[in-house]
């Protein structure tokens, strides 16, 4: 399988999307909804919820499966009150000591006029500053699309994890082949240029595991993952040190 | 749908290259149209209608500090993608800048107040972002923060460089961390956004800074107005994206004019308990 088909399969429709690893994955999931200054944005689900008997904080982009939940959810392209929500309900968590855990799922950040003027770039760059700082683990898995910037806006953290067939990307295949190539057709050609699989991510250290695609979407798939999430999270939590980790993880790149 | 690209990469290269005068010839205001000599717009490469042609990073430091004292110049940029032409692409750059990297890093000082100062070169792959862009912007934040200093920085940025994959976007949470520990710390850092701040470059460092300054004119964003028109199909309101626009959405604290930025600096250094060297500091 090369890298385009890879991108193909991130982007599909009959994956799991951010809402449905919450609802398998989490009992009692509280959706908390804002930012506490504009709005509420659709693309971006968030909350509280309990996993292997932990309180959490889970966030999710979330693209939509219908006609109607696409336009809800602004096809996962997250709006600056999606970040500054993520951001509102990471700084919650840290106060009250809950691990962080988020699906990440995006072509990248919104690019609309009021999302300019409502600072898409301040927003990413807030989070960025205030995940590299925040004092509770972090666990971010990219589930499909890694778009850039506002995929990394809510993957900064103590492990980031990748789908086997997940891809995680600085600029869409279609873009770079527009610029390299002149010719947006030629994507798959700068899919294997810009390295973006999963394989690749391990490969460069810039992800610390890739889960396999095997049962995607069944009971058992969301259980086994849910138990990995909580292990990794006891692990992260015995560690006094996770937050200096944490910088020079990201210090290394 | 693309995020973190304002034009096609030798497009805005170009623009880069057309936009920076060299003072020998005449040139043409795009602003007011008037055909401008030397003269006209030294020293701050400015026309009398408020125009700020874009600056080398060298002349910029020439213009705004005394006593520059580079640091970090060694730091080698590799290809790590294997990623096709990038090696040429860098030579290119570097002939075009003079430059090694699209960040030029030091101390200097301001009225004889010692700070930790980057400077942007756009004129190297349009100051696109590089892991040795990002390794010298985090390690002269560390180093501000070890000796305590302010920084102060001037972006100039067409966004991320698609050559280096993740490892150019993983420089921005690298520099992010940075920032945070020197802010933690309770050190000052001010940011002079210049003429382009768009793309990875707005969505870190150019939006983490205590004091946002921009220079007049600037083009300032996150995505790129191409793509925004495609993505919405609306037409974009007038002056959007320049600093003016984003002073209005609250997103920057002041626009200041080159021939008062060296005296905006100095106060806000003063106002912030900066001494000059020699003294001790207060506070
Ligand atoms: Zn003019």
């Amino acid at each position: 399988m090369n890298a385009y088909d890879k991108v193909r399969i991130a982007r599909s429709s009959g994956r799991p999307t951010g809402l449905v690893y919450i609802n398998s994955i989490f009992s009692s999931f509280i959706e908390l909804h804002g930012d506490r200054r504009a709005k509420d944005d659709g693309a971006i689900v968030a909350g509280i919820a309990e996993l292997d008997g932990m309180p959490v904080t889970v966030i999710a982009i979330e693209k939509g499966r219908t006609a109607a939940e696409r336009t809800m959810r602004n096809f996962g392209s997250a709006s600056p009150e999606g970040y500054r929500k993520a951001l509102r309900l990471m700084m919650e968590a840290e106060k009250f000591n809950r691990p962080v855990i988020t699906f990440v799922d995006t072509s990248g950040a919104f690019c609309g006029i009021e999302a300019e003027e409502r600072g898409e770039g301040e927003a990413i760059a807030r989070n960025l500053m205030e995940m590299m700082d925040l004092d509770v683990p972090i666990i971010s898995i990219l589930i499909g699309e890694g778009g850039s910037g506002g995929a990394l806006g809510l993957a900064v953290a103590d492990r980031v994890w990748m789908l086997e067939n997940a891809v995680y990307s600085v600029i869409s295949p279609e873009g770079c082949a527009s610029i390299l190539f002149k010719d947006s057709k030629k994507a798959p050609e700068a899919a294997e240029c810009l390295k973006l699989t999963a394989d690749d991510a391990l490969s460069f250290s810039l992800i610390e595991r890739i889960i396999p695609e095997e049962g995607l979407g069944t009971e058992e798939f969301f259980s086994a993952l849910g138990s990995a999430i909580a292990e990794e999270i006891r692990q992260i939590r015995k560690d006094a040190d996770f937050k200096e980790k944490r910088y020079k993880r990201f210090r290394a790149f | 749908m693309i995020s973190f690209r304002m034009k096609p990469e030798n497009e805005l290269e170009k623009e880069g290259r057309d936009n920076i005068p060299s003072p020998e010839d005449e040139i043409v205001c795009p602003n007011c149209h008037r055909t401008l000599k030397k003269n006209d717009i030294l020293p701050f490469m400015t026309c009398s209608c408020g125009h700020h042609f874009r600056l080398k990073a060298r002349a910029r430091i020439g213009l705004f500090f005394n006593g520059f004292s580079e640091l970090f110049e060694d730091e080698k940029t590799r290809d790590i993608l294997s990623f096709p032409g990038y090696g040429d692409k860098l030579e290119k750059a570097r002939k075009a800048s003079g430059e090694n990297e699209s960040v030029i890093t030091g101390i200097a000082s301001i009225d004889g107040r010692k700070v930790a100062v980057f400077v942007m070169e756009s004129l190297f792959m349009m100051g696109s972002m590089g892991h040795v862009t990002g390794e010298k912007i985090t390690k002269l934040f560390e180093y501000a923060l070890a000796n305590r200093l302010p920084v102060i920085g001037f972006t100039a940025s067409g966004g991320a460089r698609m050559q280096e994959g993740l490892i150019s976007l993983m420089q921005m949470a690298k520099v992010s961390g940075a920032v945070k520990r020197h802010s933690n710390a309770g050190l000052l850092y001010i940011a002079v956004l210049t003429d382009p701040t768009t793309g990875g470059v707005t969505a870190s460092f150019a939006m983490e800074a205590d004091i946002i300054l921009s220079e007049p004119g600037a083009l300032i964003g996150f995505a790129g107005k191409r793509v925004i028109e495609q993505t919405t199909k609306k037409e974009l309101p007038k002056g959007f994206q320049k600093a003016e626009f984003l002073l209005k959405c609250g997103f920057i604290d002041k626009i200041v004019h080159r021939k008062d930025l060296e005296y905006t600096l100095r106060q806000l250094l003063i106002l912030h308990g900066i001494e000059k060297e020699g003294k001790e500091n207060i506070g």
